[in-house]
């Protein structure tokens, strides 16, 4: 976990890489809880996502799991590497492991902080 | 952490330690992994895998009448079953349905042991008490004291002679067995021996479609035989939870109770016709129910493959190539070993040959699947 980051209580992180714009992923507390990802489906460059909303989906041998847009924005890049090689949400959730990278006008006030999304996973 | 109304088994503290994963699975806290479900699923195909199956049900029938209690009680002749052997079997309704299905091993000509699926244990030994009634046999569920550890894997036989019989060291713990009993035990078999003064049963069945073995101790044997069991196993040896079972024996095209079975499916439908005796005994339970049978509108299970990752799973509807609904999958995972989707399901007889071109909806996409013969992998 990273205290720079921002996280989503669908355990999503999102990291301002500068102003209006924003990279996306999972926590390694969702991956944990998932197992090993074998299966990544992003929304496409150019669509329109929406905080709290399902952007795509996220599957591993166990199960498969909707992923919930941490914030509402248009989605500018997609991680074609986590797409050939999903195991990289396990491996490196917070880096190698990014999903899409949004423009977005204003970040949800429900978004916490490291302290606050580590005691939402302990709870 | 712990769930207050979950059952563990006798290797909880050590699966703990080791810093497993838990899932709730059929009312017990068990292993769903240690580190990776992969990992854990390749170990099993190309050198071995320790799992703890304590939450399995062990029921024991004693008495001279045991052997025509279970005809009586089960689908098969297990009165025929010459002592040391196993035996895959069927517990069926009146109706000819499916309560579970149990492997069934002869310790004696008058003692049985029937092993069951943890969520059918207890309706399990019930229904053999009931069904034992006016039989001379003695039913005792022995499942709350008793643990179950499999090593399976190529790698198996080697890691078991290792840790069961090695000659240096301060000795094993175990008589009453010897390397040969081991190496050449043939499938279904087994072989009785004690384990530090305690029976334990050591038997050549799994459910991973690789060789392997399991071992029936006391609960209170449980941990040094683990423990015994991974020091010698060492880097040939991995720690499996329950996701990575899951995935080794849908690869091998083996049904799971609930899923690919169940009461309200016929054993012919699962492609278990063959186990229910219809000519080599006399009445028993579920009988008339299998004989009445109309399997003509019943679908059949068979299996499916995919291209690409996207695996579809249990839920998912099967449509032919009009699209009209022909069927559902049962289980569904994106094969470890192959690379590709593979599935079960029930499908209408008319689209169950292989080669059958079908779609499933995984999820509101459709996915082009085609029926295959099963298993999807079998070991060389």
């Amino acid at each position: 976990m990273s205290a720079e980051l921002l996280y989503s209580k669908d355990h999503e992180w999102v990291r301002v890489e500068s102003d209006g714009a924003a990279v996306v992923g999972v926590t390694d507390f969702a991956a944990e809880q998932l197992g090993d990802v074998v299966y990544v489906d992003l929304p496409e460059v150019d669509d329109e996502i929406s905080a709290g909303t399902e952007m795509g989906e996220i599957e591993s041998t166990k199960s498969v799991s909707d992923l919930f847009s941490p914030l509402t924005g248009t989605v500018t890049e997609i991680n074609q590497a986590v797409v050939d090689s999903p195991e990289l949400v396990n491996s490196s959730p917070f880096e190698e492991g990014w999903l899409v990278k949004v423009s977005y006008d204003a970040l949800p006030e429900d978004l916490m902080n490291a302290a606050d999304y580590t005691a939402f996973t302990q709870s | 952490m712990a769930d207050q109304d979950l059952r563990s088994t006798a290797l909880e503290a050590v699966h703990e330690s080791l810093g497993a994963t838990f899932t709730d699975f059929a009312g017990w806290r068990m292993p769903v992994r240690y580190d990776s479900d992969l990992a854990e699923h390749r170990a099993v195909r190309e050198s071995a895998g320790l799992f703890d199956l304590s939450h399995m049900g062990e029921i024991h029938l004693r008495g001279p009448q045991a052997g025509a209690a279970l005809d009586h009680a089960l689908a098969g002749k297990l009165s025929a079953m010459s002592v040391g052997r196993a035996k895959y079997s069927l517990l069926l309704t009146e109706d000819g349905g499916v309560i579970d299905d149990v492997i069934t091993y002869r310790l004696s000509e008058e003692h049985f042991l029937v092993v069951a699926n943890a969520s059918n244990a207890e309706v399990d030994a019930a229904e053999l008490s009931a069904r034992a009634q006016g039989f001379d046999v003695e039913v005792d569920d022995a499942s709350a004291r008793t643990s179950l550890i499999a090593v399976q894997g190529p790698a198996s036989e080697q890691i078991l002679v290792d840790a069961l019989l090695s000659a240096d060291g301060e000795g094993s713990g175990v008589d009453g067995l010897t390397a040969q009993d081991l190496t050449e035990m043939k499938n279904y078999r087994f072989a009785e021996s004690t384990y530090r003064g305690e029976p334990m049963l050591i038997a050549r069945t799994g459910y991973t479609g690789e060789d392997g073995f399991e071992l029936y101790v006391p609960d209170e044997l449980a941990v040094p035989l683990w423990e015994q069991l991974t020091v010698a196993g060492s880097d040939r040896l991995v720690l499996c939870g329950l996701a990575c079972r899951d995935t080794l024996r849908l690869e091998a095209g083996m049904p799971l109770y609930g899923n690919e079975l169940g009461r309200d499916l016929y054993p012919a439908q699962s492609g278990m016709g063959r186990v229910v005796a219809l000519t080599s005994k006399g009445d028993f339970v579920g009988r008339a129910g299998v004989e009445a049978a109309d399997l003509s509108d019943r679908p059949v299970l068979v299996g499916l493959v995919a291209d690409g990752r996207r695996a579809a799973r249990a839920g998912a509807q099967v449509r032919d190539a009009d699209g009209r609904e022909v069927g559902a999958i049962t289980s569904g995972v994106l094969s470890p070993t192959l690379g590709h989707p593979i599935a079960m399901g029930f499908v209408a007889a008319g689209v169950s040959e292989p080669g059958t071109e079908l779609v499933a909806d995984v999820r509101g996409k459709d996915l082009p699947v085609r029926v295959v013969k099963l298993p999807f992998y079998s070991r060389s």
